[in-house]
C-alpha cells in the first residue's frame, strides 16, 4: 500500500492507504475532518470541494494519491484564531444555509472563486455554483452572502 | 472500486515503460471521466498510471501560426491562456464552458479528447480546427482520430503528447446545453482558416463527432448565418433519448450553426 503524504490545513499529514482511496476518505477517515460531506459520490453536488494547491476540485472525484505533495485546505482550515473567514461570516449574516449539508463545499467554492473574479457579479456567482447544489434549493441567500464576502474581501 | 496498482511516473519515457509492463493498465489524467468510472466499477484496471506529475505535457506554447497545448493541461489553464485568447478565442470560451470551475481544474485536454464521449467539447474543436494530435507514437490529423462513440484512434499504450491548434480567420462554438447535466444537447463549432472552413458538430451524432459537408460548401461560397440556415442534417443516425429526439436534435444543429456562424462574425 502507499504512503501518501501532503500538507492539510497547514498540518503535515502522511498516511498507509490503498491506492484506490479517495481524497475525500482520506481526510474524513484517516484525518476525521469531517466537515468536507459527501452528497452525491458521483461527480455532480460539490458537497465534497476542497482547496488543493490554492484551487478548487471535487475530493470525491481525485485519488488521495494524486494529493500527494500537494496542500489542501479543507473547511476547517478557513477560521483564523477563533475568527470565522471573511465567506464564513458572510454565510452566517446572510442566511446562507438551512440544513447546512452543502455549505463545506458552498463556501470551498465562494472562496475559490473571489479569488479568481475581482469585482464578482451576480450572473458569474450562477454561473460559478454550477458545480453545486444545494437540496434545500436557498440559493438567493447563497448568492447574496457571496456577493457579499466578495465586497468585504476586496 | 477495483483494487489496483497506482505509479505516478515523472517523464513519458517512466510512463511509457510502466504501461508496456503492465497487464491491463489505464492512463489517468485529470480523472473526472476515469473516476467516476472506477467507482462504478465499469472498469477494472491491474494498473493506473497517473500521467499527472509529467511537467512536459503541461504546457500551452504560441509558435508560428499555431497553439501547441500539452495533453495534461487542465480545462482551466485553457480558458485563461492570454495566447490562446488572443490566437483563438473560440478555443478558450470552449474550455472556460466546459463543466463546472472544480471539473475545470482537474479535467485536462488530452483526457477529454482519448476518451471521446459523444457529448464532449473538444472534439468540436478538434475537428473543426483541422488539430494535429501528436502521440508517443505519431501524428494523427483530428480527421482519422475520432472514430466513434468513445472510440478514438489510439493504440494500446500509446500516450497523446500535445495538441496543436491552426490559428483560425474566424470561429466560434455555440453549445445548446442539457440543462441538467450540461454537457452539450448539440454543439457546432465552425471555422475559416488555411484549411477553408469547417463545421463539427458534437452531441448530436451516435458516434460522436461528425462534419456538416454541405453546410461547409455553403459556408465557403458565403459566410453568413442565411447560408445554413435552409440546411438540414438528417435525423437518421442522431441520438434519441428522454432529453430530445433525433429530429429535435436535427434541428438544433442548424440552429447552433446560424448561432456560431453569427458569433464568428
Ligand atoms: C460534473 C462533470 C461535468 C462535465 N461536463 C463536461 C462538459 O460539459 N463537456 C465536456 O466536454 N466534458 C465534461 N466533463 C468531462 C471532463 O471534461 C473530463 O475532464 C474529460 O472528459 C476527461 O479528462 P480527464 O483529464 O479528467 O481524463 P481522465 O478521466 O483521467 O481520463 C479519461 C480517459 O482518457 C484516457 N487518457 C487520459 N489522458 C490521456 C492521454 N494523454 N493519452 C491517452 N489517453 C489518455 C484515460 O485512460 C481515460 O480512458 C464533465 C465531467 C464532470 C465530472
Ligand atoms: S460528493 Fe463530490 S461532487 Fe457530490
Ligand atoms: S443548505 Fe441544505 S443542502 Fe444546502
Amino acid at each position: 500500500m502507499p504512503v501518501v503524504s501532503m500538507t492539510v490545513n497547514g498540518k503535515p499529514a502522511s498516511a498507509d492507504v490503498e491506492a484506490r482511496t479517495l481524497l475525500v476518505q482520506f481526510i474524513r477517515e484517516q484525518l476525521g475532518l469531517t466537515g468536507t460531506h459527501v452528497g452525491c459520490d458521483t461527480s455532480q453536488c460539490g458537497a465534497c470541494v476542497v482547496h488543493v494547491d490554492g484551487r478548487a476540485v471535487k475530493s470525491c472525484t481525485m485519488l488521495a494519491a494524486q494529493a500527494e505533495g500537494a496542500e489542501v485546505l479543507t473547511i476547517e482550515g478557513l477560521a483564523k484564531n477563533g475568527e470565522l473567514h471573511p465567506v464564513q461570516a458572510a454565510f452566517r449574516e446572510h442566511h446562507g444555509l438551512q440544513c447546512g449539508f452543502c455549505t463545506p463545499g458552498m463556501i470551498m467554492t465562494a472562496i475559490d472563486m473571489i479569488r479568481r473574479n475581482p469585482g464578482l457579479d451576480e450572473e458569474t456567482v450562477r454561473e460559478e455554483l454550477e458545480g453545486n447544489i444545494c437540496r434545500c434549493t436557498g440559493y438567493h441567500n447563497i448568492v447574496k452572502a457571496i456577493l457579499a464576502a466578495s465586497q468585504e474581501m476586496r | 472500486m477495483y483494487q489496483f496498482n497506482y505509479e505516478r511516473p515523472k517523464t513519458l519515457a517512466d510512463a511509457e515503460a510502466l504501461l508496456g509492463k503492465a497487464d491491463d493498465p489505464k492512463i489517468l489524467a485529470g480523472g473526472q471521466t476515469l473516476i467516476p468510472t472506477l467507482k462504478q466499477r465499469l472498469a477494472m484496471p491491474s494498473d493506473v498510471i497517473d500521467i499527472g506529475g509529467i511537467k512536459d505535457l503541461d504546457f500551452i506554447r504560441a509558435e508560428g501560426d499555431a497553439i501547441m497545448i500539452g495533453a495534461a493541461t487542465r480545462h482551466a489553464t485553457v480558458a485563461q491562456s492570454a495566447d490562446v485568447k488572443k490566437h483563438n478565442p473560440a478555443l478558450a470560451a470552449l474550455a472556460g464552458g466546459i463543466g463546472d470551475p472544480a471539473v475545470r481544474h482537474m479535467g485536462t485536454i488530452g483526457g477529454s479528447i482519448a476518451n471521446n464521449d459523444p457529448a464532449a467539447d473538444y472534439p468540436a474543436a478538434c475537428l473543426g480546427l483541422d488539430a494535429k494530435i501528436h502521440t508517443t507514437k505519431r501524428l494523427i490529423e483530428a480527421d482519422e482520430f475520432f472514430k466513434g462513440m468513445f472510440e478514438t484512434a489510439l493504440q494500446d499504450g500509446e500516450i497523446i503528447k500535445e495538441v496543436t491548434f491552426p490559428h483560425p480567420e474566424k470561429a466560434a462554438y455555440m453549445k445548446f446545453r442539457n440543462p441538467a447535466s450540461r454537457y452539450a444537447m448539440v454543439g457546432v463549432f465552425v471555422s475559416r482558416g488555411p484549411w477553408g472552413v469547417r463545421v463539427a458538430v458534437t452531441g448530436a451524432g451516435q458516434n460522436g463527432v461528425f462534419r456538416v459537408n454541405d453546410m461547409e460548401e455553403a459556408l465557403s461560397k458565403n459566410w453568413s448565418p442565411e447560408a445554413v440556415a435552409g440546411i438540414k442534417v438528417p435525423a437518421t443516425g442522431l441520438n434519441s433519448d428522454l432529453h430530445g429526439s433525433a429530429e429535435y436534435r436535427a434541428h438544433l444543429v442548424t440552429v447552433m450553426a446560424k448561432r456560431a456562424v453569427a458569433a464568428a462574425g
